[in-house]
């Protein structure tokens, strides 16, 4: 239990020269990814055959070790997931590959006891061998700060987190400062809310500072709704100290003696993490009462989501957190004002939380040389789609969109070429070739028509139908509306129900003024910002991709070949040699003939399910 | 209602996290790990428990897509259809997982009540898209090959 600041000082000095004593160490990635594919049992075989040969290591951080030893650790996620299971291996900083059980005691023979370098494990690119995780292109381009101890420390240990420095910025808080330098440090910083918004956090909190109500609350918003983005999730599994500690400061600044996180429910290792981080905070006395005899006091608690996508939305988490339907409700009054329990209430994202120890540490001054004046500081991303490097990546904010496809992303995925990327997930919009040398930060975007929303970047090549994935998104939005208001409820419908007869091949001449219309009336009279955002997807690939929508409703064609009902499977006459094998096989019997004469597929009836092409022996169906 | 129904296991979960109204959607969680689902008869008890009226804990318990009310199988298989795995081609397993088990869109869980097949939008490791999930352990880089394997590793298991 610490007692006092000397007690906090002298605990991350203990566990620093301990750390310090471990010459070598073994990280093994155990973000969600890599224990899917095994990296809890890479870890325990590891640990065993160290054991075996009599090296001596240590599974946890040791308050008075006796010597040197190997450092056996569970990290968080390093955000290349599809190499995964990673581990790293330090002090050379390499990082190995795919690893597989079999590995474990060469591993542990080569370069652990014999320090060597195992080829075979590295990550290979275009005949290259990568020894060092910081010089593979991926990496190198990236700048960590927010994530940077994804990967390198143990993210299960509080001790770890005290060794390299980790509760120093709210001690300063606590020490040094009063809760309107806090306040005034985050201002000046210029921080901007990483859940999507881009709402100015400083001033946030000093809306929430200056209400006279006794009781307030902070909250976390870790909901990570957009499908294909877990930035949030990495933080909360891989550094959940760091986002506790920005959660305590915010409660210190702002008067809030309580707080709440809360988690999707599809983040069973998250949640798992926080409870573990919260126990051990508890435990020292970092959560409690008269925190460090300073008579600060803070609690924290878990809820879990239920699966319902719109509780990312302010008002509906706190309604969700309070054990009611998780639904908007109509503002003012603010959440600054009347939040959690009617009470003020912070609400910030997972990410934001994550920034504020580096800036109360730092100082404004230093969080400001990276990125724009207005959006300083960096992104995480989570990049994913047609490209050759998927993951997590994390780059100053203003990068422009061709540095990360090209250089972190190393380029299409099969030589394919670039169309364009959604970004923002579900809310957000598509950017073109035309947008290659856009900043990527919440104002520029904004001009571009579109939003950072959470960070999902979805990348697209040339085979991608455009027109499908504004189907696909607008049935994401239509299946996650909460149906309080009418514009929002019936609007997606039909917006959906349009989308689909175009994909089908029944679009109508008027159909796409009739998207537009509808966009513009459900983005003017819903009630919240799923509902105000639902449209932007098909606004913006009608935008930049309007012929795609054209060839579908006019010609019936997709230029892309993708829309499935679009397709047409025709017998080639010449080919065919009346077999009536597929006749048999079409499940509507769309295929009729004489046998030993040339088959036909009646059109109107064909539903494209390709079983005729397999079944047919002499290659003679194809699909056009 | 169901006289034989043991409210024992409730009252461990409502113990464990608060007898207070705002606890609910928490306390129903607890009891869907525990059943698999929501049985009708918790809804009065929880309401005499709570002091809260049986149609509001019905309303949270239908607003969320996790909860249900009706017996899930003992697999809960879950497709994700997040974008990544989308565009890495997440349809074809669910087609597979379904044709495979005699289920559809309408028809979740088998007569059995050994499988229930449902899609989900992100699991968060979309770094190792197609994903699905087996009572929440990860399956990554799926094809719908590996999906009929899996299946069949799994029956052994009942
Ligand atoms: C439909 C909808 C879903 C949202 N989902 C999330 C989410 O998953 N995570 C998040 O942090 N913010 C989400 N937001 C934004 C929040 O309402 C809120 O602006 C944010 O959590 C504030 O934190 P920040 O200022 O730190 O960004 C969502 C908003 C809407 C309208
Ligand atoms: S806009 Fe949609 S999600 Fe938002 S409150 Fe209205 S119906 Fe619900
Ligand atoms: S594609 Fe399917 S429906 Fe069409 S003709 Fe062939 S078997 Fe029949
Ligand atoms: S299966 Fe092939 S060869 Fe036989 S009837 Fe059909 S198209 Fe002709
Ligand atoms: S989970 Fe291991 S790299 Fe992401
Ligand atoms: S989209 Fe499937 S795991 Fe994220």
């Amino acid at each position: 239990m610490l007692k006092t600041r000397d007690d906090l000082i002298n605990v991350r000095s203990v566990y620093g020269k301990s750390l310090g004593l471990q010459t070598k160490k073994i990280l093994v990635c155990a973000g969600t990814g890599c224990v899917s594919s095994g990296a809890l049992e890479i870890f325990d075989r590891l640990t065993e055959i160290l054991k075996e040969k009599k090296v001596i290591c240590s599974v946890t951080l040791e308050k008075e070790p006796h010597g040197t030893s190997v450092g056996m650790k569970k990290s968080g996620c390093h955000g290349f997931c599809e190499m995964g299971p990673l581990i790293r291996i330090e002090p050379q900083g390499w990082l190995y590959t795919r690893i597989q059980l079999a590995d474990c005691e060469e591993i542990v023979e080569r370069t652990i006891i014999a320090g060597e370098h195992m080829e075979r494990l590295a990550y290979q690119k275009d005949g290259k061998v990568y020894k060092k995780q910081d010089d593979i292109p991926f990496y190198k381009k990236q700048t960590r700060t927010v994530l940077d101890h994804c990967g390198q420390i143990d993210a299960t240990s509080i001790n770890e987190y005290f060794a390299i420095g980790g509760y120093a910025a709210l001690e300063k808080a606590l020490f040094e400062m009063s809760p309107d330098d806090i306040v005034d440090e985050i201002s000046e910083s210029n921080l901007r809310g990483r859940g999507g918004g881009g709402f100015p956090t400083g001033r946030k909190w000093s809306q929430v500072k200056r209400q006279k109500e006794a009781k307030k609350y902070v909250v976390c918003n870790g909901d990570e709704g957009d499908p294909g983005a877990f930035m949030d999730r990495s933080i909360m599994e891989g550094d959940p100290h760091r986002m506790l500690e920005g959660m305590m400061i915010a409660g210190l600044a702002c008067g809030a003696s309580e707080g709440y996180i809360y988690v999707r429910a599809e983040y069973p290792m998250a949640v798992s993490r926080l409870k573990a981080a919260i126990e051990q905070a508890t435990q020292y006395g970092l959560l409690g009462d008269n925190i460090l005899g300073t008579g600060f006091s803070f609690r924290l608690h878990i809820n879990r989501g239920a699966g319902a996508f719109v509780c990312g939305e302010g008002s509906a988490l706190t309604a969700s957190i309070e054990g009611k339907r998780g639904m908007p409700r109509v503002k003012p009054p603010r959440t600054v004002e009347q939040g959690l329990f009617d009470k003020p209430t912070v609400l910030n994202n997972v990410e934001t939380y994550a920034n504020v120890p580096l800036i109360i540490t730092n100082g404004a001054a230093w969080y400001k040389q990276v990125g724009p004046e207005n959006s300083p500081g960096t992104k995480a991303f989570a990049l994913t789609g047609n490209i050759e490097n998927t993951g997590l990546i994390e780059v100053p904010m203003g990068t422009a969109l061709k540095e990360i496809i090209f250089d972190v992303g190393g380029g299409m995925r099969d030589g394919r070429k670039f169309k364009a990327v959604q970004i923002g997930g579900p809310s957000g919009g598509c950017l073109t070739k035309e947008h290659m040398d856009l900043p990527l930060d919440f104002d520029s975007l904004k001009k571009a028509g579109a939003m950072i929303g959470s960070g999902g970047l979805v990348v697209m090549d040339e085979n991608t139908c455009m027109v499908e994935v504004a189907r696909f998104f607008m049935n994401f939005t239509q299946n996650e509306s909460c149906g309080k208001c009418v514009p929002c409820r019936e609007g997606t419908k039909r917006m959906l129900a349009i989308l689909e007869r175009i994909v089908e091949g029944k679009g109508e001449e008027g159909d796409i003024d009739l998207l537009l219309e509808l966009a513009d009336t459900i983005s003017s009279t819903a009630l919240c910002g799923l509902g105000k955002s639902a449209a932007f997807p098909v606004v913006s690939t009608i935008k930049y991709f309007r012929d795609e929508y054209e060839a579908h409703i006019f010609e019936k064609r997709c230029p892309t070949g993708n829309c499935q009902k679009l397709k047409v499977i025709e017998i080639e006459a010449a080919l065919c040699k009346g077999c009536s094998k597929c006749s048999r096989v079409c499940p509507v019997n769309a295929i009729t003939g004489k046998v030993k004469e040339p088959f036909i597929i009646d059109q109107a009836k064909c539903i494209k399910c390709g079983a005729c092409i397999t079944a047919c022996p002499f290659q003679a169906i194809m699909e056009k | 209602m169901n006289q034989t129904f043991d409210f024992t296991v409730v009252d461990g979960i409502i113990d464990g996290l608060g007898r207070k109204p705002s606890a609910i959607i928490a306390i129903l969680q607890g009891i869907q790990e525990h059943y698999r689902y929501l049985p009708r008869e918790v809804f009065p008890y929880l309401a005499g428990e709570l002091g809260i009226s049986e149609a509001r804990i019905y309303s949270s318990a239908t607003f969320y897509e996790n909860f249900s009310l009706e017996p899930k199988g003992k697999f809960v298989i879950k497709v994700c259809d997040g974008t990544a795995c989308h565009v890495r081609k997440s349809i074809p397993i669910l087609e597979r997982l379904r044709k495979d088990l005699g289920l559809s869109d309408k028809k979740a869980t088998t007569e059995d009540l050994s499988f229930t097949v449902e899609t989900v939008s992100c699991l968060g490791a979309c770094g190792l898209a197609p994903v699905i999930t087996v009572n929440d352990k990860v399956y990554p880089a799926m094809t719908p090959d590996k999906a009929t394997e899996l299946l069949k590793a799994l029956k052994e298991e009942l």
